[in-house]
Protein backbone atom coordinates (compact mmCIF):
# COMPACT_ATOMS: atom_id res chain seq x y z
CA UNK A 1 0.00 0.00 0.00
CA UNK A 2 1.54 3.39 -0.68
CA UNK A 3 -0.86 5.63 0.50
CA UNK A 4 0.01 7.06 4.54
CA UNK A 5 -2.26 6.35 7.11
CA UNK A 6 -1.91 10.20 7.69
CA UNK A 7 -3.05 10.75 3.45
CA UNK A 8 -5.86 8.37 3.91
CA UNK A 9 -7.13 10.46 7.25
CA UNK A 10 -6.66 13.58 4.70
CA UNK A 11 -8.51 11.77 1.97
CA UNK A 12 -11.36 10.79 4.31
CA UNK A 13 -11.60 14.47 5.07
CA UNK A 14 -12.05 16.05 1.92
CA UNK A 15 -14.35 13.21 0.72
CA UNK A 16 -16.64 14.03 3.68
CA UNK A 17 -16.18 17.85 3.26
CA UNK A 18 -16.84 16.92 -0.74
CA UNK A 19 -20.05 14.76 -0.49
CA UNK A 20 -21.14 16.91 2.47
CA UNK A 21 -20.35 20.43 0.00
CA UNK A 22 -22.29 18.96 -3.08
CA UNK A 23 -25.29 17.46 -0.93
CA UNK A 24 -26.16 21.45 0.35
CA UNK A 25 -25.37 22.73 -2.45
CA UNK A 26 -28.37 20.87 -4.34
CA UNK A 27 -30.72 20.56 -1.42
CA UNK A 28 -29.61 24.03 0.66
CA UNK A 29 -28.77 26.78 -1.99
CA UNK A 30 -30.07 25.92 -5.65
CA UNK A 31 -32.97 23.77 -4.38
CA UNK A 32 -36.06 23.40 -6.28
CA UNK A 33 -33.98 25.14 -10.00
CA UNK A 34 -33.54 22.63 -12.86
CA UNK A 35 -30.46 22.31 -14.86
CA UNK A 36 -29.99 22.62 -18.71
CA UNK A 37 -31.29 19.44 -19.86
CA UNK A 38 -27.80 18.41 -21.70
CA UNK A 39 -25.80 19.07 -18.08
CA UNK A 40 -28.48 16.84 -16.51
CA UNK A 41 -28.56 13.90 -19.49
CA UNK A 42 -24.72 14.05 -19.29
CA UNK A 43 -24.84 13.82 -15.03
CA UNK A 44 -27.09 10.99 -15.05
CA UNK A 45 -24.21 8.97 -17.09
CA UNK A 46 -21.40 9.57 -14.37
CA UNK A 47 -22.21 5.97 -12.31
CA UNK A 48 -22.96 3.89 -15.78
CA UNK A 49 -19.08 5.16 -16.54
CA UNK A 50 -17.43 4.72 -13.52
CA UNK A 51 -18.72 2.26 -12.27
CA UNK A 52 -18.00 -0.13 -15.09
CA UNK A 53 -14.63 1.47 -14.89
CA UNK A 54 -14.22 0.74 -11.45
CA UNK A 55 -15.80 -3.12 -11.79
CA UNK A 56 -12.70 -3.55 -15.06
CA UNK A 57 -10.09 -1.88 -12.94
CA UNK A 58 -10.72 -4.24 -10.01
CA UNK A 59 -10.68 -7.24 -11.97
CA UNK A 60 -8.39 -6.85 -14.46
CA UNK A 61 -5.72 -4.56 -13.14
CA UNK A 62 -2.90 -5.13 -10.64
CA UNK A 63 -1.27 -1.15 -10.00
CA UNK A 64 -0.56 -0.08 -13.83
CA UNK A 65 -0.38 -3.99 -15.10
CA UNK A 66 -3.38 -5.56 -17.13
CA UNK A 67 -4.34 -8.92 -15.38
CA UNK A 68 -5.99 -11.92 -15.49
CA UNK A 69 -6.26 -14.08 -12.05
CA UNK A 70 -8.82 -15.21 -9.74
CA UNK A 71 -10.56 -12.41 -9.75
CA UNK A 72 -11.64 -12.89 -12.79
CA UNK A 73 -13.71 -16.22 -11.82
CA UNK A 74 -14.78 -14.07 -8.86
CA UNK A 75 -16.20 -11.83 -11.53
CA UNK A 76 -17.85 -14.31 -13.37
CA UNK A 77 -19.65 -15.91 -10.57
CA UNK A 78 -20.92 -12.26 -9.47
CA UNK A 79 -21.84 -11.23 -12.77
CA UNK A 80 -24.31 -14.70 -12.95
CA UNK A 81 -25.51 -13.79 -9.60
CA UNK A 82 -26.47 -10.29 -11.09
CA UNK A 83 -27.97 -12.22 -13.64
CA UNK A 84 -30.06 -13.88 -11.50
CA UNK A 85 -30.73 -10.81 -9.61
CA UNK A 86 -29.76 -12.40 -6.53
CA UNK A 87 -29.62 -9.58 -3.01
CA UNK A 88 -25.89 -7.65 -3.43
CA UNK A 89 -24.95 -9.58 0.06
CA UNK A 90 -25.22 -13.10 -2.10
CA UNK A 91 -23.31 -10.84 -5.06
CA UNK A 92 -20.14 -9.84 -2.98
CA UNK A 93 -19.90 -13.23 -1.51
CA UNK A 94 -20.19 -15.51 -4.49
CA UNK A 95 -17.66 -13.43 -5.92
CA UNK A 96 -15.58 -13.77 -2.66
CA UNK A 97 -15.37 -17.38 -1.83
CA UNK A 98 -15.02 -17.89 -5.51
CA UNK A 99 -11.66 -15.57 -5.34
CA UNK A 100 -11.20 -17.68 -2.47
CA UNK A 101 -10.98 -20.81 -3.64
CA UNK A 102 -9.22 -20.44 -7.24
CA UNK A 103 -6.10 -19.22 -4.77
CA UNK A 104 -5.98 -21.79 -2.43
CA UNK A 105 -6.25 -24.76 -5.14
CA UNK A 106 -3.53 -22.92 -7.26
CA UNK B 1 -55.49 11.15 9.76
CA UNK B 2 -58.11 8.74 8.28
CA UNK B 3 -57.27 4.64 8.37
CA UNK B 4 -55.94 4.89 4.26
CA UNK B 5 -54.01 7.57 5.59
CA UNK B 6 -52.31 5.48 8.65
CA UNK B 7 -51.95 2.14 6.44
CA UNK B 8 -50.32 4.56 3.47
CA UNK B 9 -48.07 5.38 6.21
CA UNK B 10 -47.49 2.50 7.53
CA UNK B 11 -46.27 0.86 4.20
CA UNK B 12 -43.89 3.71 3.80
CA UNK B 13 -42.29 3.11 7.51
CA UNK B 14 -42.41 -1.09 6.65
CA UNK B 15 -40.51 -0.20 3.38
CA UNK B 16 -38.00 2.15 4.52
CA UNK B 17 -36.71 -0.01 7.51
CA UNK B 18 -36.75 -2.97 4.88
CA UNK B 19 -34.38 -0.96 2.96
CA UNK B 20 -32.32 -0.11 5.87
CA UNK B 21 -31.62 -3.86 6.84
CA UNK B 22 -30.48 -4.39 3.01
CA UNK B 23 -28.39 -1.50 3.09
CA UNK B 24 -26.92 -2.51 6.57
CA UNK B 25 -25.57 -5.68 4.80
CA UNK B 26 -24.05 -3.69 2.25
CA UNK B 27 -22.18 -1.92 4.86
CA UNK B 28 -21.19 -5.06 6.49
CA UNK B 29 -18.88 -5.53 2.52
CA UNK B 30 -18.09 -1.98 2.32
CA UNK B 31 -16.30 -2.24 6.03
CA UNK B 32 -14.43 -5.50 5.14
CA UNK B 33 -13.43 -4.12 1.84
CA UNK B 34 -12.10 -0.99 3.31
CA UNK B 35 -9.97 -2.79 5.46
CA UNK B 36 -8.28 -5.34 3.10
CA UNK B 37 -7.43 -1.62 1.11
CA UNK B 38 -5.46 -0.88 4.09
CA UNK B 39 -8.31 1.44 6.13
CA UNK B 40 -8.11 1.21 10.02
CA UNK B 41 -11.26 0.39 11.63
CA UNK B 42 -11.38 4.06 12.94
CA UNK B 43 -11.42 5.18 9.28
CA UNK B 44 -13.86 3.02 7.71
CA UNK B 45 -16.53 3.91 10.19
CA UNK B 46 -15.05 8.06 9.71
CA UNK B 47 -15.65 8.01 6.51
CA UNK B 48 -19.40 6.04 6.47
CA UNK B 49 -20.38 8.67 9.41
CA UNK B 50 -19.30 11.65 7.48
CA UNK B 51 -19.52 10.69 3.49
CA UNK B 52 -22.56 8.38 3.86
CA UNK B 53 -22.59 7.59 -0.12
CA UNK B 54 -21.99 4.44 -0.18
CA UNK B 55 -20.63 4.14 -4.00
CA UNK B 56 -18.19 6.99 -3.76
CA UNK B 57 -16.40 5.39 -0.80
CA UNK B 58 -16.73 1.99 -2.26
CA UNK B 59 -14.88 3.94 -5.12
CA UNK B 60 -11.84 5.65 -2.68
CA UNK B 61 -11.01 2.53 -0.88
CA UNK B 62 -10.52 0.66 -3.95
CA UNK B 63 -8.00 3.16 -5.22
CA UNK B 64 -6.63 2.92 -2.03
CA UNK B 65 -6.32 -0.59 -2.05
CA UNK B 66 -4.56 -0.64 -5.58
CA UNK B 67 -1.92 1.78 -4.32
CA UNK B 68 -3.21 5.01 -6.33
CA UNK B 69 -2.58 8.52 -4.73
CA UNK B 70 -4.83 10.72 -2.20
CA UNK B 71 -5.61 13.02 -5.42
CA UNK B 72 -6.77 9.80 -7.58
CA UNK B 73 -9.11 8.43 -4.81
CA UNK B 74 -10.78 11.45 -4.43
CA UNK B 75 -11.48 12.56 -8.18
CA UNK B 76 -13.40 9.34 -8.83
CA UNK B 77 -15.08 9.29 -5.40
CA UNK B 78 -15.79 13.26 -5.49
CA UNK B 79 -17.47 12.39 -9.38
CA UNK B 80 -19.36 9.57 -8.15
CA UNK B 81 -20.91 12.40 -5.13
CA UNK B 82 -22.09 14.74 -8.13
CA UNK B 83 -25.41 12.87 -8.77
CA UNK B 84 -26.09 13.37 -4.52
CA UNK B 85 -26.18 17.20 -5.98
CA UNK B 86 -28.72 16.38 -8.51
CA UNK B 87 -31.33 14.62 -6.37
CA UNK B 88 -30.55 17.72 -4.15
CA UNK B 89 -32.45 19.67 -6.18
CA UNK B 90 -34.99 17.14 -6.63
CA UNK B 91 -35.72 16.59 -3.41
CA UNK B 92 -35.49 20.54 -2.19
CA UNK B 93 -39.13 20.80 -4.02
CA UNK B 94 -40.16 17.71 -1.75
CA UNK B 95 -38.70 17.62 2.08
CA UNK B 96 -37.24 21.34 2.52
CA UNK B 97 -40.93 22.85 3.35
CA UNK B 98 -44.17 22.06 5.06
CA UNK B 99 -47.41 21.55 3.57
CA UNK B 100 -48.14 25.23 3.44
CA UNK B 101 -45.10 26.37 1.40
CA UNK B 102 -43.33 27.12 4.89
CA UNK B 103 -39.59 26.10 4.43
CA UNK B 104 -38.06 24.65 7.28
CA UNK B 105 -35.42 26.49 9.19
CA UNK B 106 -31.95 26.19 7.84
CA UNK B 107 -30.53 24.21 10.71
CA UNK B 108 -33.36 21.39 10.14
CA UNK B 109 -32.61 21.75 5.89
CA UNK B 110 -28.34 21.35 6.90
CA UNK B 111 -29.15 18.37 8.67
CA UNK B 112 -31.20 16.60 6.26
CA UNK B 113 -28.97 17.75 3.67
CA UNK B 114 -26.69 14.56 4.79
CA UNK B 115 -29.40 12.39 3.91
CA UNK B 116 -29.48 13.30 0.27
CA UNK B 117 -28.37 9.89 -1.37
CA UNK B 118 -30.26 7.20 -4.04
CA UNK B 119 -32.05 5.59 -1.27
CA UNK B 120 -33.74 8.41 0.25
CA UNK B 121 -34.50 9.94 -3.17
CA UNK B 122 -36.18 6.57 -4.43
CA UNK B 123 -38.45 6.72 -1.49
CA UNK B 124 -39.23 10.12 -1.31
CA UNK B 125 -39.74 10.61 -4.87
CA UNK B 126 -42.20 6.99 -5.32
CA UNK B 127 -44.81 8.87 -2.65
CA UNK B 128 -47.86 10.11 -3.89
CA UNK B 129 -48.09 13.06 -1.44
CA UNK B 130 -45.99 15.49 0.28
CA UNK B 131 -46.62 14.37 3.67
CA UNK B 132 -45.58 10.95 3.12
CA UNK B 133 -42.84 11.94 0.93
CA UNK B 134 -41.43 13.92 3.83
CA UNK B 135 -42.33 10.39 6.42
CA UNK B 136 -40.54 7.98 3.20
CA UNK B 137 -37.48 10.91 3.77
CA UNK B 138 -37.09 10.57 7.17
CA UNK B 139 -37.96 7.32 7.86
CA UNK B 140 -35.56 5.92 5.32
CA UNK B 141 -32.58 8.50 6.32
CA UNK B 142 -32.65 7.74 9.72
CA UNK B 143 -32.61 3.60 8.89
CA UNK B 144 -29.79 3.67 6.48
CA UNK B 145 -27.73 6.01 8.66
CA UNK B 146 -28.39 3.59 11.54
CA UNK B 147 -27.51 0.28 9.49
CA UNK B 148 -24.71 2.07 7.52
CA UNK B 149 -23.06 2.76 9.98
CA UNK B 150 -23.03 -0.63 13.02
CA UNK B 151 -22.91 -2.79 9.23
CA UNK B 152 -19.35 -0.97 8.87
CA UNK B 153 -18.21 -1.06 11.93
CA UNK B 154 -19.13 -4.82 12.38
CA UNK B 155 -17.70 -5.72 8.52
CA UNK B 156 -14.78 -3.60 9.72
CA UNK B 157 -14.06 -5.18 12.85
CA UNK B 158 -14.04 -8.44 11.12
CA UNK B 159 -12.11 -8.09 8.50
CA UNK B 160 -9.34 -6.56 10.86
CA UNK B 161 -9.06 -9.59 12.41
CA UNK B 162 -9.38 -12.23 9.31
CA UNK B 163 -6.90 -13.19 6.07
CA UNK B 164 -8.37 -10.76 3.89
CA UNK B 165 -6.49 -11.75 0.69
CA UNK B 166 -7.03 -15.17 1.40
CA UNK B 167 -10.61 -15.03 2.01
CA UNK B 168 -10.90 -13.09 -1.38
CA UNK B 169 -12.04 -9.61 0.61
CA UNK B 170 -10.16 -7.68 -2.70
CA UNK B 171 -13.19 -9.31 -4.70
CA UNK B 172 -15.76 -7.50 -2.80
CA UNK B 173 -15.14 -4.69 -5.14
CA UNK B 174 -16.02 -5.47 -8.17
CA UNK B 175 -18.73 -7.35 -7.38
CA UNK B 176 -20.13 -4.86 -5.47
CA UNK B 177 -19.54 -2.10 -8.61
CA UNK B 178 -20.96 -4.93 -10.38
CA UNK B 179 -24.55 -5.20 -8.37
CA UNK B 180 -24.86 -1.20 -8.57
CA UNK B 181 -24.42 -1.46 -12.63
CA UNK B 182 -27.80 -2.77 -13.74
CA UNK B 183 -30.00 0.12 -12.58
CA UNK B 184 -27.80 2.99 -14.88
CA UNK B 185 -28.30 0.42 -18.45
CA UNK B 186 -31.85 0.59 -18.13
CA UNK B 187 -31.42 3.23 -21.68
CA UNK B 188 -28.94 2.53 -24.80
CA UNK B 189 -27.04 6.02 -23.09
CA UNK B 190 -26.25 4.28 -20.28
CA UNK B 191 -24.90 1.02 -21.83
CA UNK B 192 -22.83 2.87 -24.36
CA UNK B 193 -21.56 5.38 -21.29
CA UNK B 194 -20.37 2.02 -19.34
CA UNK B 195 -18.62 0.37 -22.46
CA UNK B 196 -17.03 3.27 -22.82
CA UNK B 197 -15.97 4.09 -19.17
CA UNK B 198 -14.72 0.18 -18.85
CA UNK B 199 -12.80 0.20 -22.06
CA UNK B 200 -10.92 3.64 -21.37
CA UNK B 201 -9.64 2.23 -18.10
CA UNK B 202 -8.78 -1.08 -19.05
CA UNK B 203 -6.92 0.58 -22.40
CA UNK B 204 -5.11 3.47 -19.98
CA UNK B 205 -4.35 1.84 -16.95
CA UNK B 206 -0.59 0.63 -18.05
CA UNK B 207 0.08 4.58 -19.22
CA UNK B 208 -1.14 6.61 -16.33
CA UNK B 209 -0.93 6.95 -12.37
CA UNK B 210 -2.88 4.58 -10.62
CA UNK B 211 -6.70 5.67 -10.18
CA UNK B 212 -6.53 8.09 -13.06
CA UNK B 213 -7.62 5.69 -15.59
CA UNK B 214 -11.16 5.80 -13.78
CA UNK B 215 -11.13 9.62 -14.06
CA UNK B 216 -10.90 9.46 -17.72
CA UNK B 217 -13.39 6.72 -17.76
CA UNK B 218 -16.07 9.61 -16.89
CA UNK B 219 -15.55 10.56 -20.73
CA UNK B 220 -18.31 7.86 -21.48
CA UNK B 221 -21.23 10.75 -20.27
CA UNK B 222 -20.49 12.80 -23.61
CA UNK B 223 -23.11 9.88 -24.85
CA UNK B 224 -25.33 12.30 -22.97
CA UNK B 225 -24.55 15.32 -25.55
CA UNK B 226 -26.54 14.46 -27.94
CA UNK B 227 -30.56 14.75 -27.30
Amino acid sequence: MSMSHTELWWLIIGLSAASYGLKIAGFVFVGGRTMPPVLERCLALIPASLLAALVVKDTFTTAQDVVVDARAVGLLVALIAVWRKAPFIVVVLAAMAATAIVRAIS
Amino acid sequence: MTESQGDARKQVVNASLTLGAAVGVTALSFGLAAVSAGASVWQACTLSFFTFTGASQFSAMSVVGAGGSPAAAFGGAALLAVRNFVYGLVLAGRVAHDDEGRRFSLGRRLVAAHFVIDETTAMTTAQSSPRLARTAFWVTALSLFITWNLGTLVGALAGSVLDTRALGFDAAFPAAFLAMLPAHLRTSRGRAAAVTGAVVCLALTPFVPVGVAILVAVVGILFGVRP
